[in-house]
């Protein structure tokens, strides 16, 4: 049935203007400055009467956000939107949700849309849970009537009925979020149009959402998604698209499409280095990742983390391995739980050198996050995602074969230890019963 | 839920310029956003004051003062008819001071609610527009203050006050248009929130209210008429002074004619520019 398209988008594109200044001449005539500015005035003032965006700086350049965008949505599908910051995925949801015009193409939407480009929108901090559940529903488009019938389970979701007439700004940020959420997540569009909120929240929060969201769509509601968070993409959409440089590059089976933009995305960084801020006691300048491989022995991740210290400190260094689609693999430190292995610092730019067993993960890429603390006081420094390294290697001899990342198992293979084989049975049934188990 | 099941009826087409079309619709169909925007400022505003109410009492009270010692018993200005003279303020003042608040609470609206214009989408206008329902609480507590004034000088109205909707009405038109203009230039250029204070503080000099309009020039009337606060505030001492005021009728034909312009104006410049809030905010 063609009805079955809930949106469709043809050659969708955004355009910005940006301005840039001109590059001044060493000798400045004060002709050519009171030419130039009359003519910036002169376009300046011709966009201001005609209602257009009004750009200072001498040259104006277009920018496309989004360039011939061309997709379709079926009813109940759950589409998601991947790439990197600045591809456009933001600016796409804008534009679907009316928020911003587009500047060519159109797009046909059947049904009622909601957008929910964050949570708690409008919440103002001097009213209570109460008025604000009845302010936030109205902007994200319910009705009044609507959120009278829905209130007592918005409450609920949000756990926060002894605090309804608390002004929001006594809240805890945890019960701000909740409370937020619980609005939106009683939205009952048909479309639902969701950016990054789940970055918002600690983990178990984020849980409720993808579980509230998983709800939603199994009632045939569409959900348009962005998302960085591969795992969260993955297990929520039934299609993802892929968005580069503002143009769709893929869409297909989200596990397809994912692996294609984390190869594309993922460039190996040997090292980094990063502009520092200098207010902080302890601060990582650069770091360095390299896979080591002892003659006869396990891979090493060797790290060396350039630290600039300002003020004399006992720290501890911790860094966060993460697989391709962000989620949590490991973690190693010095001085963290030991606290006779902490650094006692002096001021001045030190390297310090770790070396950390890593045979345990499978082939495929990485990311390193590197924290340094004041263990259980203060995080001092955090570098999230600053380096990728790679893991690939030849199985160690009598293995047949390592275990990929990409296959999506994980990096760990559970030994076997043993298994048994009832007499009478033949050995394919046995391999039958052993595999649904 | 049993909606879902069926295609809705709703198609929603998204184009270049395709916004304009049902632009009137689109507003009605937030009516309610619209009331409860305004009711959140009205809560807000009086949830955030110490002296809460007493505080739109004191603001007008003290101005009227001001005017009736520095008008009216320095310069010795006539009033209209036998109307004393704190009364003719005062009937004054409360146009005034409907027009100017809107103007200035109307302007700022855009930048205030940045959050909400590029986070969700609703008719624009519904902003700037919802604080004219804000102002007119304020105007409420000002009008029983008026009663007061006019109990305590024994100064009996006429029938003319059956037409006072009315001129509340033109007072509110009269700001809207000014304010929709400056609320969309606000937008794009901050430096125009700096000009409205000025326009408020120099309007309510240009502006009949601590005088009569009947103390201009019989020459100049005209061309005084068509400061459009000018309508909204005669119209108002017509209604409230009742015979004691006379209406200047072609300045207030004058007024009219300058209300509709500026209104028809904000209005097409507001939709215009509507559409690059989100883009610029």
């Amino acid at each position: 049935m063609a009805d079955d398209i809930v949106i469709r988008a043809e050659g969708l594109g955004k355009k910005y203007v940006i301005g840039h200044e001109a590059e001044r001449e060493r000798y400045v005539a004060l002709r050519d400055v009171i030419a130039r500015g009359a003519k910036n005035a002169w376009r300046m003032a011709a966009d201001m009467v005609k209602g257009r965006i009004v750009v200072p700086g001498d040259t104006v350049e277009e920018f496309w956000a989004l360039k011939d965008v061309n997709f379709e949505v079926k009813r109940g599908e759950v589409l998601g939107i991947i790439g990197r910051n600045g591809a456009g995925k933001s600016t796409i949801l804008k534009v679907l949700s009316r928020i911003t015009e587009p500047s060519e193409g159109r797009v046909t939407i059947h049904g009622r849309v909601a957008s929910l480009l964050e949570v708690g929108t409008g919440f103002h901090p001097e009213l209570s849970g109460r008025e604000n559940i009845f302010l936030n529903g109205a902007i994200l488009g319910m009705t009044r009537a609507e959120i009278k019938r829905k209130f007592d389970e918005i409450v609920a979701f949000a756990e926060v009925e002894k605090f309804l007439d608390t002004p929001v700004k006594r809240y805890s940020s945890g019960m701000y979020v909740r409370l937020a959420f619980a609005v939106a997540a009683h939205l009952e569009p048909e479309i639902l149009v969701v950016d990054e909120v789940l970055a918002v929240g600690d983990a178990e929060f984020q849980k409720k959402c993808l579980g509230k969201m998983n709800e939603v769509a199994s009632h045939g509601r569409t959900i348009l998604f962005v998302s960085h968070n591969m795992g969260a993409v993955l297990g929520l959409c039934s299609r993802v698209a892929c968005l580069v440089k503002g143009s769709l590059k893929c869409e297909g089976i989200p596990q397809t499409v994912v692996n294609q933009y984390l190869a594309y995305a993922g460039s190996l960084a040997p090292n980094a280095i990063r502009e520092l801020s200098p207010d902080v006691a302890v601060a990582v300048e650069r770091c360095e990742v390299e896979i080591v491989k002892p003659a006869r022995g396990r891979l090493h991740l060797r790290l060396t983390v350039g630290l600039n210290v300002h003020e004399r400190a006992s720290v501890a260094i911790e860094l966060v391995v993460r697989d391709t689609l962000g989620v949590p693999v490991g973690w190693a430190s010095v001085g963290a739980l030991n606290s006779d292995q902490k650094l006692n610092l002096l001021p001045g730019r030190i390297g310090v050198t770790s070396l950390h067993d890593v045979s345990v993960l499978g082939d495929g890429r990485y990311s390193l996050t590197i924290m340094i603390s004041r263990p259980d006081i203060e995080y001092l420094d955090r570098w999230e995602d600053c380096l990728q390294f790679e893991l690939s290697e030849e199985p160690v001899l009598g293995a047949e074969r390592r275990l990929q990342l990409g296959w999506g198992f994980g990096g760990v293979e559970f030994g076997y230890i043993s298994h048994d084989v009832q007499p009478g049975t033949s050995a394919e049934s046995a391999r039958l019963a052993l595999s649904s188990f | 839920m049993s909606d879902l099941t069926l295609p809705s009826a709703r198609t929603l087409i998204i184009e270049p310029g395709r916004a304009e079309r049902h632009y009137w619709r689109d507003i009605w169909a937030y009516r309610e956003l619209f009331t409860i925007l305004a009711w959140r400022d009205v809560s807000v505003r009086y949830k955030q004051t110490a002296i809460g109410v007493a505080w739109a009492l004191i603001q007008p009270l003290l101005t009227m003062i001001v005017f009736t010692i520095v008008f009216g018993r320095v310069a010795k200005l006539p009033s209209e008819g036998a109307a004393p003279y704190p009364v003719m303020v005062f009937a004054g003042m409360l146009p005034w001071f409907l027009f100017s608040s809107i103007l200035s609470g109307a302007s700022n609206s855009l930048v205030l609610n940045a959050n909400l214009i590029g986070k969700v989408y609703f008719p624009r206008v519904i902003v700037p527009t919802a604080i004219g329902l804000v102002s007119l609480v304020d105007f409420g507590i000002n009008f029983v203050l008026l009663g007061v004034l006019m109990l305590w000088f024994r100064f009996t109205p006429s029938w003319h006050m059956v037409f006072l909707p009315f001129f509340i009405l033109l007072a509110m038109l009269a700001s809207l248009g000014p304010s929709l203009l400056m609320t969309a230039m606000n937008v794009k250029y901050r430096d125009f929130r700096y000009i409205i204070p000025f326009i408020v503080q120099f309007g309510v000099y240009a502006s009949p209210v601590g005088f009569s309009s009947s103390v201009v020039p019989a020459k100049w009337r005209f061309w005084y008429s068509l400061n459009p606060v000018v309508g909204a505030i005669d119209g108002f001492r017509w209604c409230v002074l009742g015979g004691q005021s006379s209406l200047y009728v072609p300045g207030f034909l004058a007024s009219l004619g300058v209300v509709a312009l500026f209104l028809w104006l904000g209005i097409a410049y507001f939709r215009r520019t509507e559409r690059s809030f989100a883009d610029l905010i």
